[in-house]
């Protein structure tokens, strides 16, 4: 459930390169994709991910603290919707 | 169960089948075991043998405990305030004692509540009672309970203490008005809860009235007598017990960062229970990884969603703000060895490595 948005959407945080909308799945899988989908692309990308699972609004912050990710402010998890921008490795 | 408790019970239960209320032969003899074991229980736990009740569960322990707290307190509010990561049993009869739901103070990243918030809650007027846990379930992170029954004091509000997690394994806690604990959990058997009530506290027995005193009915005496003997057996050397297990905790929670990539462990590294590590595997579904271990001979608990009885993540897990998904808790018993710790660090990275696998999540 990837999609490349084609001329990319500018926010204040910059040009979101991938949305992914994983709502309708279960934890662990959005925080999979986010994975999968940061594995791909280079440092300081903006990715956007729709969860509707409750464990996401808990898991996609966490993952991010684990893994060096900024979740930037604009995110609204309990409305399941988060803005990351990955950092280098 | 502790090999004390199966002694305990096997000794009693000829002697244990009467109703101790009644005035016959057999009445008595139940009536001098139960007596002999409340009066155990009740110097295990700081407490007078006329304080201690037994009751089916710990889970009915809180329910009375907290129940019985707000019908004393109901001229004062029905607000509770309680800390955001108790066991669900307090947060179900704080629902039931105001269906606004409790007021719940926030912890930080390793589950410990904050104390200042905890105090700002109480002031709250019509703060009917408090609530909270001598140590986490989940993570064994144990709570500032002096500060926060110094602060409920001040406030003249009645504080129950949780204390299943840690009663038999940590110290006791000495400040409560109220004290709710399991037996099972130091080694007892199943089916005993322990509901003790400072004197003086305003506590009324939510049940209806029975002449046998705060909970209704008779107790399972030979369970009381076993459950009793457990915990005298377990305190004898509960010092010893804990430097062991603390120990092998400490060593699990070194390894395992260091032999599965991409894990948590969460909760306080030093302040918390001494038997009792958990931590969080990126990218493994929960119900999986127990479902595994189990096979290779480790019952480990999970607070995932992924785990098929709940619906949501752990409201500890997600309180402290730490991944919920792959959550595995391992609770050491008495006798474990350092080879069966062994053992677990052995199959633990292979297992989860092969889930990883399955699940293509290798290399993220």
């Amino acid at each position: 459930m990837v999609s490349e948005s084609g001329t990319g959407h500018r926010g204040d945080e910059g040009v979101v390169v991938r949305e992914l909308d994983e709502r309708g799945r279960l934890c662990p899988l959005p925080v999979i994709a986010l994975a999968r989908a940061a594995a791909e692309l280079p440092a300081g990308a903006v990715l956007r991910l729709w969860a509707d699972d409750p464990a996401a609004r808990v898991d996609v912050p966490a993952w991010c603290r684990m893994k060096g990710h900024e979740l930037l402010a604009s995110s609204d998890p309990d409305a399941g919707t988060f803005l990351v921008r990955l950092c280098a490795p | 169960m502790h090999p004390a408790a199966v002694a305990a019970w096997q000794a009693a239960a000829p002697d244990a089948w009467a109703d101790p209320a009644r005035p016959y032969a057999a009445g008595r003899r139940a009536r001098l075991l139960l007596d002999a074991a409340r009066e155990s229980l009740a110097t295990s736990l700081g407490a007078r043998a006329d304080e201690v009740s037994f009751t089916s569960s710990g889970t009915a322990a809180v329910h009375s405990g907290l129940l019985g707290l707000a019908r004393g307190r109901a001229r004062v509010g029905h607000r509770v305030v309680a800390s955001a990561v108790e066991h669900s049993a307090v947060l179900h009869a704080a629902r039931r004692i105001d269906p606004a739901g409790p007021t719940l103070v926030g912890v930080d990243r390793a589950g410990r509540v904050d104390v200042e918030a905890f105090r700002t809650a109480l002031q709250a007027p019509d703060t009917a009672l408090a609530a909270l846990q001598s140590a986490n379930h989940e993570v064994g992170t144990c709570q500032p309970l002096e500060p926060v029954a110094q602060a409920a004091r001040d406030r003249g509000v009645p504080l129950l203490v949780d204390a299943a997690a840690t009663i038999g394994w940590g110290a006791t806690p000495p400040h409560w008005d109220v004290l709710a604990a399991s037996a099972h959990k130091w080694g007892g058997p199943p089916g005993v809860g322990v509901l003790a009530v400072r004197t003086g506290v305003r506590w009324r027995s939510p049940s209806p009235d029975d002449s046998r005193g705060p909970v209704p009915g008779f107790p399972a005496v030979a369970a009381a007598v076993a459950a009793a003997a457990a915990l005298e057996a377990v305190l004898a050397e509960r010092e010893a017990t804990a430097r062991r297990l603390s120990a092998l905790v400490d060593r699990i929670r070194q390894a395992v960062p260091r032999l599965v990539p991409d894990v948590e462990v969460v909760g306080d590294p030093v302040d918390r229970l001494p038997h009792v590590v958990t931590f969080s595997c990126l990218y493994v579904d929960g119900e999986a990884v127990t479902t595994a271990l189990d096979r290779a001979g480790f019952a480990v608990s999970s607070g995932s969603a992924c785990v098929a009885d709940a619906l949501v993540p752990s409201h500890v897990l997600a309180a402290m703000g730490v991944l919920t998904h792959g959550n595995l808790r391992v609770s050491l018993p008495y006798d474990v060895t350092e080879a069966d710790v062994d053992r677990f660090l052995a199959v633990l990275p292979e297992l989860v490595a092969r889930l990883r696998t399955d699940a293509g999540v290798v290399g993220l």
